[in-house]
C-alpha cells in the first residue's frame, strides 16, 4: 500500500464510530488492541482542547455532558491547525444545531463568548489609546477621525439572553455575585490592554458604537449609530468605559472621501 | 552545537508553573515547550515565553510537523515555527518521526507509519525541507509504538539512523518510548539502548507511562502522567554510561504535580549526568 493510501485509510479508521468499518488493507492494524490507543488519544486530545477553550459552556452543562457533546463535534470537525488554543471556531454553531442542547437556548451564545475570549487571548499586541489623545480633539474633528479598536478587543450583543451574566458567572465562578438578575439582552466587551483578558458588560448602543469604529467610520457616525439604538445613551460615560477598558488602539485621521 | 553540549537536565514547561519556572535559579536549568502552543499573534503566552527566554535556555519540541505524512510539511506551519525559532533562539529544535496533519486536518497524536523505503525517502526529504527553512539541523524523536506492521522493511533503529544519515538530522532518544515500545512489541529495550549510535544523539527524553486499563502491563501507554519509572531510569543510566552526558528532558503532561516535585525528578537526571547518583543516594 502506498503511504498516502495508508494515511487516508488510517485517518478514516481513527475517527470512525466503528473502526472495523476500515478498509480491508487496514484490518491487520485495526484488529490489534494498540489501535485503540491512537483512537483514544486523538479523541481525548480534541475533547480536552474544547474543554480548555469553552470553560463557561462546560460549567453550565457539566463535564460529562460537555465531553459527550465534544466527542460528537470532534468526529465531525478536527482541528484545522495544531495550535489547539484556538480550536473550536465552529463549536458555537455546532451547539446551536445540536439537538440535545435545545433545552439550553443560550448555550451557543455562551460558547460564542468563550470563543471571543480565546481570540482576545491570542490576538496581536497593540497600542492602547491614551485618553489624553481623545481629550485634545476639537468638536470639528469628530467627523474627520476614527477610533480603530485595539487588536485584542472583542464584543458581542445578544438580544435574547443575559449573556454577560451567564458567561461571566460560569467563566469565573469564584467572583462575587449578588444572585439576582433580569432575563434580558446583554452584551460583552473583552479587552486585553496588557497581560490578561478583561471582561465587562456592554450595552447594545455600546456594541453599535464599537462596530461602527471597527468599520472605520468617524466618531460622529459611531455616535449616531449608538444614539439610533438608544437616544438616552450617556456618550461620555460610554466612551470613558471604552478608554478605561483599553478598547481603542489610536485616533486615526480619515481620508477625506471616507469621512 | 556548543550551546547544546552545555545543557544538562531540563523540564517541560507547563503554563501553571510559569512563575516558578521563571523564578527558579537551579544551575543549568532549561525548559522545553511545544511550539504549537506559542504560534499565536501576541498576548500573554508569547510574553511569558519571551520572559522565560531571558533567564533560561529554551528547546522547541514540535509535535505537529507531520514529517511522516506523504506530503510536504504545511508551509504556513513551517513559517510559524521559523518565526518562533528567530524569536526565542532555541538551544534545541526537535520533532517526531510521526504524522498528524493529513488532508488539512490535525489529529492530536503521533501516528505511526510502516517503515518502508517510500516512507524513508519522504521523511528524509521532509526533514531537509524543515532544516533548510530553519537553517539548522533538528533532532528526530522515536515515538512510542503500539502496533505491529507487516509492511516494515527496516527495524526502528536502522530506519532512524538512515534518515539521520540522509538528512543530516540528529536523534532525540526518548528512553521511555524505547521502554514502552519494546514492552508492547516484544523486544529488548536494552538492545536498542546499547545500539544507538552515540554520535547521533543530541537530546534524551524521560517521562512516565501507564498501563492500559483493560490489558494491563501487556500494553503500556506513553501517557506522561506519572514519574519516570525505575526501569526507565535504569535504561537511562545505561545509556549515559555508554554515550556520555546529553541534554535530558523530564516531561509531564497529565496529573501535573508541583514545580518542586518536577524539579526533584530533574535533579535525579542531573545526578545521573554528573555520574554522582551513588553519592546522591
Amino acid at each position: 500500500m502506498l503511504l498516502a493510501d495508508y494515511q487516508d485509510a488510517f485517518a478514516q479508521a481513527l475517527l470512525a464510530e466503528d473502526p472495523r468499518s476500515a478498509p480491508p488493507q487496514l484490518a491487520r492494524l485495526v484488529g490489534q488492541p494498540g489501535f485503540a490507543v491512537y483512537r483514544n488519544t486523538v479523541l481525548k486530545g480534541c475533547i480536552d482542547a474544547l474543554h480548555a477553550n469553552f470553560p463557561a459552556v462546560a460549567r453550565l452543562v457539566g463535564d460529562e455532558w460537555f465531553r459527550a457533546a465534544a466527542a460528537v463535534y470532534a468526529r465531525r470537525e478536527l482541528p484545522t491547525t495544531p495550535t489547539l488554543l484556538t480550536h473550536g471556531q465552529t463549536f458555537a454553531d455546532f451547539l446551536a444545531r445540536f439537538e440535545p442542547a435545545a433545552e439550553l437556548p443560550y448555550l451557543a451564545a455562551v460558547a460564542r463568548v468563550d470563543r471571543l475570549w480565546s481570540e482576545a487571548h491570542v490576538a496581536a499586541d497593540d497600542a492602547v489609546l491614551d485618553p489624553a489623545a481623545l481629550a485634545s480633539l476639537a468638536p470639528a474633528d469628530m467627523d474627520r477621525v476614527t477610533l480603530p479598536p485595539h487588536a485584542a478587543a472583542r464584543w458581542t450583543w445578544c438580544d435574547e439572553h443575559p449573556i454577560y451574566t451567564l458567561w461571566s458567572r460560569n467563566r469565573d465562578p469564584a467572583a462575587d455575585f449578588d444572585g439576582q438578575f433580569d432575563w434580558r439582552g446583554e452584551g460583552v466587551l473583552l479587552t486585553r490592554p496588557q497581560g490578561a483578558v478583561k471582561h465587562q458588560m456592554l450595552s447594545r448602543a455600546g456594541s453599535a458604537f464599537l462596530s461602527a469604529c471597527a468599520e472605520g467610520l468617524s466618531i460622529e457616525r459611531a455616535v449616531a449609530a449608538a444614539i439610533e439604538i438608544d437616544a438616552t445613551t450617556d456618550l461620555a460615560a460610554l466612551v470613558n468605559q471604552f478608554l478605561q477598558a483599553g478598547a481603542f488602539a489610536a485616533v486615526q485621521a480619515l481620508a477625506f472621501e471616507d469621512a | 552545537m556548543h550551546a547544546m553540549q552545555e545543557l544538562t537536565a531540563g523540564l517541560g514547561l507547563k503554563p501553571q508553573h510559569f512563575d516558578d519556572a521563571h523564578a527558579c535559579r537551579a544551575a543549568g536549568l532549561w525548559f522545553e515547550v511545544h511550539p504549537e502552543n506559542y504560534m499565536v499573534a501576541g498576548g500573554p503566552r508569547l510574553a511569558w515565553l519571551d520572559a522565560l527566554r531571558e533567564r533560561h535556555p529554551l528547546s522547541l519540541h514540535g509535535v505537529a510537523m507531520s514529517l511522516a505524512a506523504d506530503t510536504t510539511p504545511d508551509a504556513a506551519h513551517l513559517e510559524r515555527l521559523a518565526a518562533l525559532v528567530v524569536r526565542v533562539q532555541p538551544a534545541l529544535v526537535s520533532e517526531h518521526l510521526a504524522w498528524s496533519t493529513w488532508n488539512g486536518a490535525y489529529r492530536p497524536d503521533l501516528l505511526p507509519v510502516p517503515r518502508t523505503r517510500q516512507a524513508l525517502h519522504r521523511i528524509a526529504s521532509n526533514i531537509a525541507v524543515v532544516q533548510d527553512r530553519l537553517r539548522r539541523p533538528i533532532a528526530l524523536e522515536n515515538p512510542s509504538h503500539y502496533l505491529t506492521f507487516d509492511e516494515h522493511e527496516f527495524d526502528e533503529l536502522d530506519f532512524l539512523v538512515e534518515i539521520a544519515r540522509r538528512s543530516g538530522c540528529t536523534l532525540l532518544l526518548d528512553v521511555n518510548n524505547v521502554y514502552v515500545s519494546a514492552n508492547n512489541l516484544g523486544y529488548s529495550p536494552e538492545a536498542v539502548i546499547d545500539a544507538v549510535p552515540a554520535d547521533l544523539v543530541t537530546e534524551v527524553h524521560l517521562a512516565g507511562h501507564s498501563t492500559d486499563p483493560s490489558l494491563g502491563a501487556r500494553l503500556l501507554i506513553d501517557s506522561h502522567d506519572s514519574p519516570v519509572a525505575p526501569q526507565v531510569w535504569s535504561l537511562y543510566e545505561r545509556l549515559i554510561a555508554r554515550i556520555g552526558a546529553r541534554p535530558t528532558l523530564v516531561e509531564r503532561d497529565e496529573h501535573v504535580p508541583s514545580f518542586a516535585e518536577l524539579l526533584a525528578e530533574r535533579t535525579h537526571a542531573q545526578a545521573v549526568l554528573h555520574g554522582t547518583l551513588a553519592e546522591a543516594a
